[in-house]
C-alpha cells in the first residue's frame, strides 16, 4: 500500500529536484516517444540537447539560443507575478501579437525617416503599451465586473491574430511589396531596426530586456511590498485580504506587467530576429512560456534557467527535423509532456510518500 | 451582397451541425465542473479527439468507429489529467493548461501524413421520409445521428444530475468534497468517472469536427472551440439547459458570419472571423457582472484539489 502524507512544511530540497527529475522523465518518456516514430532515442535525444551547445554547429546554435530564450524569459518573467497570486493571464500570445504590431506600426509610419535616438524608443514604448493595455481589457473585466479572466485573455488571443492578419493584408502591407501579406522588413530599416549588439551571439535589445526585468523581478519580489503582497495573495486570499492588499490593485498589476513585457518581446523580435509583420509571425512563445514559468518554479532565476532550456528544445528540435526527419510538432508535445512530468513529480515537495498500512489514527 | 441569399431554414439546420461540437464538450465539461473539477483542457481533448477519429477512419473506412476512437483518445488523453490533479495533487488550472498545449502537439505528431486525406462521409437520417416536410423537414429531420445524440446527452445529463442518485452523490462531491467524504462516498472514483466522461464527450465533440463539418483533418483545427466551450458552462451557470442555449446561440453567431462572408458584405472579413470569440467575451462580461468572484453558482469545491489526510 502506497499512501501520501502531507508534509508539515514543503521539501525545500525537493522544490530544487522537481524540475531536474522532470526534465529527465521526459528525456525517457521523449526518447520512447521518438523511438514509437522510428527514430534512434539516444540520437535524438543527443541532438536536442547536447549538439546545440557541444556539437559540430554549436557556433550557429550558441547564437539562436540567446534569440529564442529571450522572448520567453521577458513573457515568463510577467506571468509568473500573476500565477504567484493566483491571477491567471494565458493570453500573453495575444498581447505579444499586439505589441508587435504596435511597436511596427510606430516605426513604419516614421519610414523613411532616419532617427535612431527616437524612433527605436518611441517603438518600445508603444510596443509595451499595446501589450499593457491588451492586457487591460481582461483585467478590467476581471475588476468590474468578475468577469472569468483565464478565458478573456484567452480568447483575445484569436481576436489578436485576425487583427494580425488583417494588418499583414492591409494598413501594414508593404506598398514596394508586389502585393505580397506582410509589412516592409523592419531590420533593413536602421531607425527601427533590433539587431545584435554583438555579432554572432544572439544578443539583442529583447535579450538585455529580458536579463533586466529578471533583476528586477527577484528584487521585486523578495524586497518590494508589492512582491509580498503577490506571495501573500497566492498563499492565502483571505490573510491578504485582512493584510489590507486591494485586490482590484493586484489584479491590474500583475495583468498590466506581464502583458506589458509580452507586448515587449513582441516588439523586439518584429524588429529583430523576425522582421517584419506577416500573417504567420507569432510562433507560440506565449504558451511556451507558460512551461517556462512553471519550469522555472514561477522563480526569476528559475525562469531564466528555464526559458534557457526550452530555448535549446526549440532549437534542438529543429536540429532534429533537419538531420533525423523529426516532424517538427514532436518537440510541442515534447514540451507539454515536460509540463506534465513537473506537474506530477510536485507532490513529492508538499507530500511524503509512504509505504505500509496507514495507522490508526 | 444581400440578405435574400442567406436561407433560414438552412442556416438553422446549419447552426445546429456547427454547434455540435461546441455542445458536446460543453456539457462534458459541465459534468466534470459539476464534480468540482476545473479541466481546462478541453481544447486539447477536442483535438485529440478529432485526430484519433479521423486516422480510425481513414484506416477503417467507417465513420461509426471513428467517433468511438475520437471518445476513446480524448478520454485516455483526460485520464492523465486525472491522475495528476487527482492523484498526484498537481494544481487544476496548471495541468489544464499543459493539456491543451501537450494535445495540440501530440495531435500534429499524429496527424501529419493525414493532412491531404479524406474520409468517406457518414449519411444523415432521413426518417423515412419526413426530411421532405417544409420547413422543420431540413431542422429535425435530416440530421447527422451524432446531432440527435448532443441533444440525447444534454437531456442525459439533465435527468442523472436532477433525478439520479449518482447524480446526487457527483453533486455532492463538488460542493463539498469533505462532507462527501466523510459520509463515505468516494470522492476519486466520482471525479475520475466526470473526468473520462469530459474527455470522451469532448473528444466526440472534436471526431464530428474533423469527420463532419470540416470534412478533413489540419493542425489546430479546433482553433479555440474547446476554450468557447468553458465559456459556455460559467454562461450556463452549470445547468444543462442553458448549455444547450448557450451553444446554439454561439453555433448561430459562428454561422450566421460565414454567411456574411459569403454573401459579400462590406464588412472586414477579419471582423467577421472574430465575432464569435468577442460575443463570447461580451456575453461573459454579463453574465458575470453582478456576481461573486466564484460565481455564486459554481460549485463551491471547483478546482480544489482533495487529499484525505484528515
Amino acid at each position: 500500500m502506497i499512501r501520501l502524507e502531507q508534509r508539515a512544511a514543503p521539501s525545500r530540497v525537493w522544490a530544487y529536484l522537481t524540475p531536474l527529475v522532470a526534465v529527465l522523465a521526459t528525456m525517457v518518456a521523449g526518447g520512447a516517444l521518438f523511438a514509437a516514430l522510428g527514430t534512434d532515442p539516444v540520437a535524438a535525444i543527443r541532438t536536442i540537447f547536447w549538439d546545440p551547445v557541444f556539437g559540430e554547429f554549436a557556433f550557429y546554435y550558441r547564437g539562436q539560443l540567446l534569440v529564442k530564450a529571450g522572448p520567453l524569459i521577458l513573457i515568463a518573467v510577467g506571468l509568473a507575478l500573476g500565477f504567484k497570486a493566483g491571477i491567471w493571464n494565458i493570453g500573453a500570445e495575444g498581447q505579444y501579437i499586439i505589441g508587435a504590431i504596435c511597436g511596427a506600426a510606430v516605426g513604419l509610419a516614421f519610414y523613411p525617416m532616419e532617427a535612431r535616438w527616437l524612433i527605436f524608443p518611441l517603438m518600445v514604448v508603444a510596443g509595451a503599451l499595446g501589450g499593457f493595455l491588451w492586457a487591460m481589457i481582461p483585467g478590467v473585466l476581471r475588476t468590474k465586473f468578475n468577469t472569468n479572466e483565464i478565458l478573456v485573455s484567452l480568447l483575445l488571443v484569436y481576436v489578436a491574430e485576425q487583427i494580425l492578419a488583417w494588418m499583414a493584408l492591409g494598413p501594414l502591407r508593404n506598398p514596394e511589396g508586389a502585393g505580397f501579406p506582410g509589412s516592409r522588413n523592419l531590420r533593413q530599416y536602421e531607425s527601427a531596426a533590433n539587431n545584435e549588439l554583438i555579432a554572432g551571439s544572439g544578443m539583442h535589445w529583447g535579450v538585455v530586456a529580458a536579463f533586466v526585468a529578471v533583476i528586477f523581478a527577484y528584487i521585486l519580489l523578495s524586497k518590494h511590498l508589492t512582491g509580498f503582497h503577490i506571495r501573500l495573495t497566492g498563499e492565502s486570499p483571505r490573510a491578504a485580504r485582512f493584510a489590507g492588499v486591494n485586490p482590484t490593485r493586484l489584479v491590474l498589476f500583475c495583468l498590466g506587467v506581464s502583458g506589458a513585457l509580452a507586448g515587449l518581446a513582441g516588439l523586439f523580435e518584429v524588429a529583430g530576429p523576425s522582421g517584419q509583420i506577416s500573417i504567420d509571425f507569432n510562433v507560440g512563445y506565449g504558451f511556451t512560456a507558460i512551461i517556462v514559468a512553471f519550469l522555472g518554479r514561477l522563480h526569476p532565476v528559475g525562469i531564466l534557467l528555464a526559458g534557457l532550456l526550452m530555448a535549446l528544445t526549440y532549437i534542438g528540435g529543429e536540429a532534429a527535423q533537419a538531420t533525423l526527419g523529426l516532424p517538427a510538432a514532436a518537440i510541442q508535445a515534447f514540451q507539454g509532456m515536460l509540463l506534465f512530468f513537473l506537474l506530477g513529480f510536485d507532490v513529492l515537495t508538499n507530500f511524503r510518500v509512504r509505504f505500509g498500512r496507514r495507522a490508526m489514527v | 451582397m444581400d440578405f435574400g441569399s442567406i436561407n433560414p431554414v438552412l442556416l438553422i439546420a446549419s447552426l445546429m451541425v456547427a454547434s455540435t461540437p461546441i455542445l458536446l464538450a460543453a456539457i462534458g465539461e459541465l459534468v466534470v465542473e459539476r464534480s468540482g473539477v476545473l479541466n481546462l483542457g478541453v481544447e486539447g481533448m477536442m483535438i485529440v479527439g478529432a485526430v484519433s477519429g479521423f486516422i480510425v477512419t481513414v484506416e477503417t473506412q467507417s465513420p461509426a468507429l471513428g467517433f468511438v476512437a475520437g471518445a476513446l483518445g480524448a478520454t485516455l488523453l483526460s485520464l492523465v489529467f486525472g491522475v495528476l490533479t487527482l492523484v498526484f495533487l498537481s494544481n487544476q488550472v496548471a495541468t489544464g493548461l499543459g493539456l491543451t498545449l501537450f494535445g495540440l502537439g501530440i495531435s500534429a505528431l499524429m496527424g501529419q501524413e493525414y493532412a491531404q486525406l479524406r474520409t468517406p462521409t457518414s449519411p444523415r437520417w432521413e426518417f423515412f421520409g419526413l426530411n421532405e416536410l417544409p420547413v422543420i423537414g431540413p431542422i429535425l429531420f435530416n440530421q447527422h445521428p451524432v446531432v440527435y445524440l448532443s441533444l440525447l446527452l444534454v437531456v442525459g445529463v439533465w435527468w442523472f444530475l436532477k433525478t439520479t442518485r449518482s447524480g446526487m452523490i457527483l453533486r455532492a462531491v463538488g460542493e463539498n468534497h469533505d462532507a462527501a467524504h466523510s459520509l463515505g462516498y468516494s470522492v476519486l472514483g466520482t471525479r475520475f468517472a466526470a473526468i473520462a466522461f469530459g474527455g470522451a464527450c469532448a473528444g466526440l465533440g472534436g471526431a464530428f469536427l474533423s469527420l463532419v463539418i470540416v470534412p478533413q483533418w489540419t493542425d489546430g483545427m479546433t482553433a479555440g472551440r474547446g476554450w468557447i466551450a468553458l465559456a459556455i458552462v460559467v454562461f450556463a451557470s452549470w445547468r444543462a439547459w442553458r448549455v444547450l442555449l448557450g451553444a446554439y446561440l454561439f453555433g448561430g453567431i459562428s454561422v450566421l458570419q460565414l454567411n456574411l462572408q459569403a454573401a459579400g458584405f462590406a464588412i472586414p472579413v477579419e471582423l467577421l472571423s472574430m465575432s464569435p470569440y468577442l460575443i463570447t467575451i461580451l456575453v461573459l462580461v454579463i453574465i458575470s457582472s453582478g456576481r461573486g468572484r466564484t460565481g455564486g453558482q459554481a460549485p463551491a469545491s471547483l478546482g480544489r484539489s482533495f487529499h484525505a489526510s484528515g
